[in-house]
């Protein structure tokens, strides 16, 4: 096993941090470029920009016109993608490592040379729309649409990162471009690389490509984070199908807390290891966590998972459940509620959470065998924390305590303070 | 033409790092070494597959497959499951048409484990009836579920129609009413007629040595035997469709229609493979999905995805058109579709279409492999469609043997406008399709 190999940390004067982490195994580079901006930055009437905007940096600049990109990329034999958070915006390539100069030259240019044309902007739209049509398909997309809203007062968490129906149909060229020159800068974006290549001389290149680019001025966001809900919120959902889900929704904390490694346990003991790995190493099964014996063990339901994201604000923890026809939601709640009192009047066992940082520790490993994960790592962390979060993720939970566990419990998962959201089916003709 | 250097060849896997043995019993072992993480991948497959299902009871086999873990001789559902996760290691079993398959990952200090489960579960399960109930609420309920998924339902019909009355026809996981009369004795049965070492492969790739993987396999498995497995069936070829078939299947309350649209297409191991598999690339992969990308998503607008896959298997093939559009733009995308299709079949590719999809072809496959579970994939696949352990370093030069022409005389061959399975799932139709 060899040495964890060193993350090399620079900063340009026009702002741009670059992390770069050589990695000789294979003769590939993953490539990432990350933007702090996401769904968190916009505001009503205009949500799914950030979205949006990811999908024009793909249609063109000057230098690359449109129908140029994705050949050039799949004729090196690359992949290459992009994504869009609460959060954050990141693109990436992974390449034969050869061929990373052509990486490097898209993202610098698509930083700050993209067209966004009235018309790609109009084609888009429809695509966009297409795209949201086919998530509005899955009940799942439409029950967790309503309970993040509701979740949610005013803070921009509350609503889907895609964006509403309506702003997609108004939202113009104009308000595009502006989310892009406003948002996409070197003072804002965190590039990061990893795979077979040498630090210094990659350092020297990059700092020849972007040391022209200007800061870029990162406006202000107001947004007010939200606390506990203070109160219990229902909301139901009736569709076609057969199958009825639940979704309940805590407030979690933000992921620079130190309350949200503990989380990780307790989510690890109540619904199964979650995994930070966003290419390969695969999950690991939940069948002996609490609510899997309590729920899926008995009948009762017939699926259930656990959810914790790590946002800059706090968000939400989620637990759904898929529950057998043959039962009520009534009685899926009533023992989501008991165990969850448990956790809350009772110490777990010390055992218990060792288990849960030996799965962690698993995880960690499956996902280091991919270069395009590590490379994902060196970026994610940064875009809600530091990096150092990341290096030190398995040393805070082992932190963690039985009494920790019982008091973020109590503190997070009260009865009175969550949203409860059910998928029912619709009764009568055409139910089925 | 580009390609891979000398070095970059050889770090793919080939004959002098890939172990390849075979147990006395009949079952065939790969396994590669990487020690840069300190984790094992494992997957491999045997001769269970839903193949052996009878109509009647139809996810028999795929059944059977998932209820291997619910309880062995030795251990009860919940031991092995603790056992397992409480080392963050992981196994599961699925099962498809030809064959059931598993696959597990662990820290490899925690092989033995998981080559032990497998063992126990492949070889002593006993079906608890308590256990076999609540698979079957859970497959109902995924069943329920799939009746609602507009991209499932167009899949099942688009299989049914195309291969008719072959066993490629049909689910693996069965039907509502096929599912409900399977019993714990039928289970039982499945499991002692074809359950067995003969035909059985596993791959191994991470922090171990072939020795050392042989060693454990032969300790978990290598005293396996059993008498009454038997073999595949021989498998009749499918019949040539004769005239296209449109089917709309209609559910309420949807916003997208998936449509799919295909021909039956070569097998792994036909020799127009490669020139299929690169005039797929040019048709609808490449880029952004190809030529039919291009047109539908990028000119027209009018799908988030709209690509073309070539899906050769051991003894059949399909060639497929997929894409999900709004409801009325349904007919726009056939015709825009066929359009393409017919200038595929009309016209060679040029020659820089070709070179692109090469150069892509032969770029790619050294990121396949990055993961344990990428080279355990390229392993498996060695493996089921004997392609040689010399196969991914010669795989350059097979890719770069294609011409164009080759490309248009595999188009022609094997697409047909007039002779495809147009289907499509999504809302109800406002007009009437014609229904030939």
């Amino acid at each position: 096993m060899p040495e964890p190999s060193t993350v090399h940390k620079h900063k340009l004067a026009n702002g741009l941090n670059i992390h770069l982490k050589e990695i000789h195994t294979a003769p590939i580079i993953s490539h990432w470029v990350w933007y702090r901006v996401g769904s968190r930055n916009e505001v009503p009437g205009k949500t799914g920009l950030s979205h949006w905007v990811e999908h024009m940096q793909f249609k063109g600049t000057p230098g690359f016109p449109a129908s140029t990109l994705d050949k050039a990329i799949s004729r090196e034999g690359g992949v290459w993608n992009a994504f869009t958070y609460l959060d954050w915006t990141t693109y990436f390539e992974t390449m034969p490592a050869d061929k990373i100069e052509l990486g490097l030259r898209l993202e610098v240019d698509r930083m700050n040379n993209s067209l966004f044309s009235a018309e790609e902007v109009e084609a888009e739209r429809t695509v966009i729309i297409s795209e949201r049509e086919g998530s509005e398909n899955e009940p799942l997309f439409k029950l967790s649409e309503a309970v993040q809203a509701a979740s949610f007062n005013s803070h921009p968490y509350r609503n889907e990162i895609i964006g509403d129906l309506a702003d997609l149909r108004s939202i113009t060229r104009d308000d595009l471009y502006g989310y892009y020159r406003q948002n996409y800068s070197p003072s804002n974006a965190l590039l990061c690389m990893a795979g077979d290549f040498n630090a210094a001389e990659m350092l020297h290149r990059i700092e020849d490509l972007y040391s022209a680019i200007p800061s870029g001025e990162i406006p202000p966001l107001d947004v007010q984070e939200e606390q506990h809900l203070g109160e219990e919120r229902r909301i139901s959902i009736k569709g076609h199908g057969e199958t009825t889900y639940l979704l309940l929704a805590y407030r979690a904390p933000r992921a620079s807390s130190a309350d949200f490694f503990t989380f990780s346990v307790l989510d690890s003991l109540l619904c199964g290891p979650s995994s930070l790995n966003m290419f390969g190493g695969g999950g690991i099964s939940n069948k002996t966590s609490i609510l899997y014996q309590k729920l899926v063990d008995t009948g009762l339901a017939t699926g259930i998972s656990g959810g914790l994201q790590a946002t800059v604000d706090p968000y939400l923890y989620e637990i759904t459940a898929t529950i057998n026809p043959n039962h009520s939601l009534e009685e899926i709640l009533a023992v989501i509620d008991t165990e969850i009192e448990k956790l809350q009047s009772h110490k777990v066992r010390e055992e218990d959470i060792h288990r849960a940082i030996k799965q962690a520790r698993a995880l960690f490993a499956y996902g280091s065998e991919n270069i395009t994960n590590q490379a994902f790592w060196l970026g994610y962390a940064e875009m809600f924390a530091t990096y150092d979060w990341f290096e030190k993720y398995l040393e805070n939970l082992e932190k963690t305590t039985p009494a920790d566990i019982q008091k973020l419990a109590e503190r997070y998962l009260a009865r009175g303070s969550r949203v409860i959201g059910s998928y029912l089916p619709r009764k009568g003709k055409g139910a089925k | 033409m580009k390609g891979l250097q000398n070095g970059d060849i050889k770090s793919l896997p080939g004959p002098d790092d890939i172990g390849r043995s075979e147990l006395p019993n009949g079952i065939t072992l790969l396994s590669r070494s990487n020690f840069n993480s300190p984790s094992v991948v494992m997957s491999g497959y045997f001769n269970a597959g839903s193949i052996f299902d009878t109509n009647e009871k139809l996810g028999l086999g795929y059944y059977t497959a998932v209820s291997v873990m619910r309880g062995t001789q030795d251990h009860t559902f919940h031991q092995i499951y603790d056992r397992l996760e409480s080392v963050g290691a992981g196994l599961g079993f699925s099962a498809s048409t030809l064959t059931g398959a598993f696959s597990g990952r662990s820290l490899c200090e925690d092989l033995p484990l998981i080559l032990a489960t497998l063992s126990e579960c492949l070889r002593n399960p006993v079906f608890p009836p308590q256990e076999v109930e609540r698979l079957r609420a859970q497959f109902m309920t995924g069943l329920a579920i799939r009746a609602q998924d507009t991209s499932a339902m167009a899949a099942l019909k688009f299989d049914e129609l195309i291969f008719r009355d072959h066993p490629f026809a049909r689910p693996e996981d069965g039907y509502p009413e096929t599912i409900s009369t399977i019993s714990p004795q039928d289970l039982m049965d499945f499991h002692k007629k074809h359950y067995g070492p003969r035909g059985m492969v596993i791959v191994l790739v991470g922090a171990i040595s072939h020795p050392e993987a042989v060693d454990l396999a032969q300790t978990a498995l290598g005293d396996w035997q059993n008498q009454d497995q038997e073999a595949l069936p021989s498998i009749s070829p499918v019949k040539p469709l004769e005239e296209e078939i449109r089917e709309h299947i209609p559910l309420p309350g949807k916003s997208q229609t998936d449509l799919i649209m295909g021909v039956l297409g070569p097998r792994r191991a036909s020799p127009d493979y490669f020139a299929a598999s690169l005039g797929n690339s040019v048709l609808g992969q490449f880029g952004m999905m190809g030529r039919i990308g291009d047109v539908v998503r990028e000119q027209a607008g009018l799908a988030y995805h709209a690509s073309t896959s070539l899906n050769a298997g051991v003894e059949i093939g399909t060639w497929e058109v997929t894409a999900g559009v709004n409801p009325k733009n349904l007919d726009r995308a056939i015709d825009l579709i066929y359009a393409e299709l017919n200038r595929f079949i009309g016209e060679p590719v040029t020659e820089e279409e070709l070179a692109d999809s090469k150069s892509n072809y032969i770029g790619r496959l050294p990121l396949s492999m990055e993961s344990n579970a990428g080279v355990a994939g390229a392993l498996i696949n060695l493996e089921r469609f004997q392609l040689g352990l010399d196969y991914y370093r010669r795989y350059p030069s097979l890719v770069n043997a294609v011409s164009v022409e080759q490309v248009l005389e595999t188009a022609r061959t094997y697409l047909h406008p007039e002779k495809m399975i147009v289907v499509s799932s999504g809302p109800p139709l406002i007009k009437k399709r014609v229904k030939k």
